[in-house]
């Protein structure tokens, strides 16, 4: 069904669209492994997911536009060709199109924030909604940088989202407890995990995300230059605990952490 | 060679996050200078001026900058830049929002999450929630890093004698505003910073019941509390005090779960403490694999036990 058009008041206060970038990754459950000649970890036959937090943002982009504050959502992935399945996935939740920039190099978050920079020039959004990090890389750099390079105000770790009129309000996680920051719109907004619950897709909006467009970009296109600037000289294994023992009561405990371990 | 430290401090005193990224500034190399930003932070000038080793001591006084408002942060270390040849925060919350700005602005690649220095172009860090440590040399002429404290050694507090710089602060951002803190108080030493921390997991089920087990523990052992990711998304603790992958590093001298399972994204937050202790009722939970001392035991007796034990 198609939404009433908005009258040209409506359309005054709420012609916002969003942008929401995600990036395709490593599932949160695989046991990652390092590659025998340390160039990296293996990714081969892997499951592969949307990273959890581009989830949430792209659940809160489409709960705002369920409220009537957001009137299109737009979903970017930079990455392999297949990143084009995590846009599907975002589709299916409630997006309404795609870009896919496909790049099989090594893109850093400088560079992503440069290629999301020419596409928010290109769309215009009155939003960024993204993941705080990546749990691939990471970063936790993406949003910040990318808000950097557009001169807007940043919200980070978000954990509430409240938008009126052309400000945010944003509750954010951090480390001595919780900040609240207003942020003149246009801004970035990178979620932390309490702000939502991703919905799972149904069935009849996986087959309509289907055919929801997905415009195909490299970054060529948007003239941006994505050579890496930090080398990888390798990938190692962490050192691995050596394993410990069971004790048979409170009582053993206390005294091992009090002898043996000296903790106490 | 000169490298640029940014302070953290609570207004009053430098945290100790502070003399551990001076520990990774020494291992890169070169003059160390010391930036302190806030209103009435004389003192913590003061302070940051008696650290050994430290050259300068700058200071931008602004109540803009109480807040830890990355624009203001980023307007204010953006002039002195020129001057450095590394730039580093410890990898607390205020660093990461703040220090990705500063390196777009200086069109640098951030190194994130420092773990160790090799060399002043070469560092480690933690991919993969710590599964794998990437080491990366980085080809930009200037280094914008955050360091990662849990793994550096706090140099020492006093013995030096450097001067005081004022400089330029900015004015209140237009764009982006302060509204309020809800700052989570507590007697109990800083999560960040405690010798012991005792965590309480989903199997807490309440957030009275958290109270009841996990808190009295810690305070007989002088500890901090910290929480799985589950025991804060069910409200049985605040925010700040998770631990793992997307909350707080620990490593403390010894760090108790109790009813955490030990996924890898809690590991990520507290598998370099020094002794690990875990209590939990199920002998196949996975924090068995990486405990030093395991106590396969329901918490509900095993807690109490733990207490009087410690009375003993
Ligand atoms: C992107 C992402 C980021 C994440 N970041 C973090 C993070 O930073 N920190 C974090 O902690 N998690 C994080 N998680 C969540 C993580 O995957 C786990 O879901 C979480 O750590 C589980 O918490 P838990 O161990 O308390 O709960 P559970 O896994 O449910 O474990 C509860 C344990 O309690 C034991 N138990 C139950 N009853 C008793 C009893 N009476 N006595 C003794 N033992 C009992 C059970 O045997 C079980 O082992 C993240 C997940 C994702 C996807």
């Amino acid at each position: 069904m198609q939404a009433a058009r908005p009258t040209r008041a409506e359309f005054q206060v709420r012609p916002m669209k969003v942008l929401v970038p995600v990036k395709r990754v490593i599932d949160y459950n695989v046991k990652v492994r390092v590659k025998p000649d340390q160039s990296g970890v293996d990714l081969a036959n892997i499951k592969m997911s949307m990273n959890p937090f581009d989830e949430i943002a792209t659940e809160e982009a489409v709960r705002l536009k369920e409220k009537g504050i957001v009137s299109e959502i737009v979903v970017v992935s930079i990455g392999p060709q297949q990143a084009q399945e995590t846009i599907r996935t975002a589709l299916a939740m409630g997006a309404d199109r795609g870009i896919v920039i496909v790049t099989d190099e090594r893109v850093e978050p400088l560079a992503v924030a440069k290629l999301l920079k020419a596409v928010v020039e290109a769309e215009q959004p009155g939003l960024v909604l993204m993941g705080k990090q990546a749990i691939d890389d990471d970063n936790n750099a993406t949003g910040q940088m990318l808000a950097a390079l557009l001169g807007w105000p940043q919200a980070t770790f978000a954990s509430k989202l409240e938008i009126a009129g052309d400000v945010a309000t944003v509750t954010r996680e951090v480390d001595g407890g919780l900040q609240t920051l207003s942020a003149k719109l246009p801004a970035v907004v990178t979620v932390d995990l309490r702000l939502n619950e991703p919905r799972y897709a149904s069935l009849p909006n996986i087959m309509k995300a289907k055919k929801k467009p997905i415009e195909p970009k490299t970054p060529a296109d948007y003239g941006v230059d994505i050579t890496p600037r930090l080398t990888v000289v390798k990938v190692a294994e962490p050192p691995k605990r050596s394993g410990g023992i069971k004790v048979a009561s409170a009582d053993e405990l206390v005294a091992k952490l009090k002898t043996e371990a000296g903790v106490i | 060679m000169a490298v640029l430290v940014v302070a953290d401090h609570d207004r009053s005193a430098l945290r100790d996050t502070t003399h551990k990224t001076i520990a990774a500034a020494q291992a890169i190399g070169g003059e160390i200078d010391v930036l302190v930003v806030g209103s009435g932070v004389q003192a913590v000038a003061e302070e940051a001026a008696k650290i050994p080793g430290v050259r300068k001591v700058l200071k931008a006084e602004s109540e803009a900058l109480d807040h830890a408002v990355a624009e203001a942060i980023a307007a204010t270390v953006l002039p002195l830049a020129a001057n450095y040849d590394a730039i580093l925060s410890p990898a607390t919350t205020t660093g990461k929002n703040a220090f990705p700005r500063i390196a777009a602005l200086l069109d640098v690649m951030q190194v994130s999450d420092v773990i160790e220095v090799i060399d002043a172009k070469t560092f480690v860090r933690p991919i993969y929630a710590g599964n794998a440590l990437e080491t990366v040399t980085t080809t930009d002429a200037k280094v914008v890093a955050t360091i990662r404290p849990t793994t550096f050694k706090a140099v020492a507090a006093e013995g030096g004698s450097a001067t005081i710089e004022s400089v330029d602060a900015p004015a209140a951002s237009v764009t982006a505003s302060f509204v309020a803190d809800e700052v989570t108080k507590s007697e109990r030493p800083e999560l960040g910073a405690a010798k012991i921390v005792v965590s309480g997991g989903r199997a807490m089920g309440s957030a009275e019941e958290f109270q009841r087990v996990i808190e009295p523990l810690a305070d007989k052992l002088g500890a901090a509390v910290g929480a799985s990711r589950a025991a804060v998304d069910a409200g049985y603790a605040p925010n700040d005090y998770q631990v793992g992958q997307t909350g707080k590093v620990v490593a403390p001298a010894l760090y108790i779960a109790v009813g955490i399972s030990g996924a890898i994204q809690h590991l990520a937050g507290m598998k370099d403490s020094k002794v690990i202790v875990a209590i939990n009722k199920d002998a196949d939970a996975p924090i068995f694999q990486i405990a030093d001392y395991g106590l396969v035991q329901d918490y509900k007796t095993a807690v109490p036990e733990l207490m009087a034990a410690l009375e003993k």
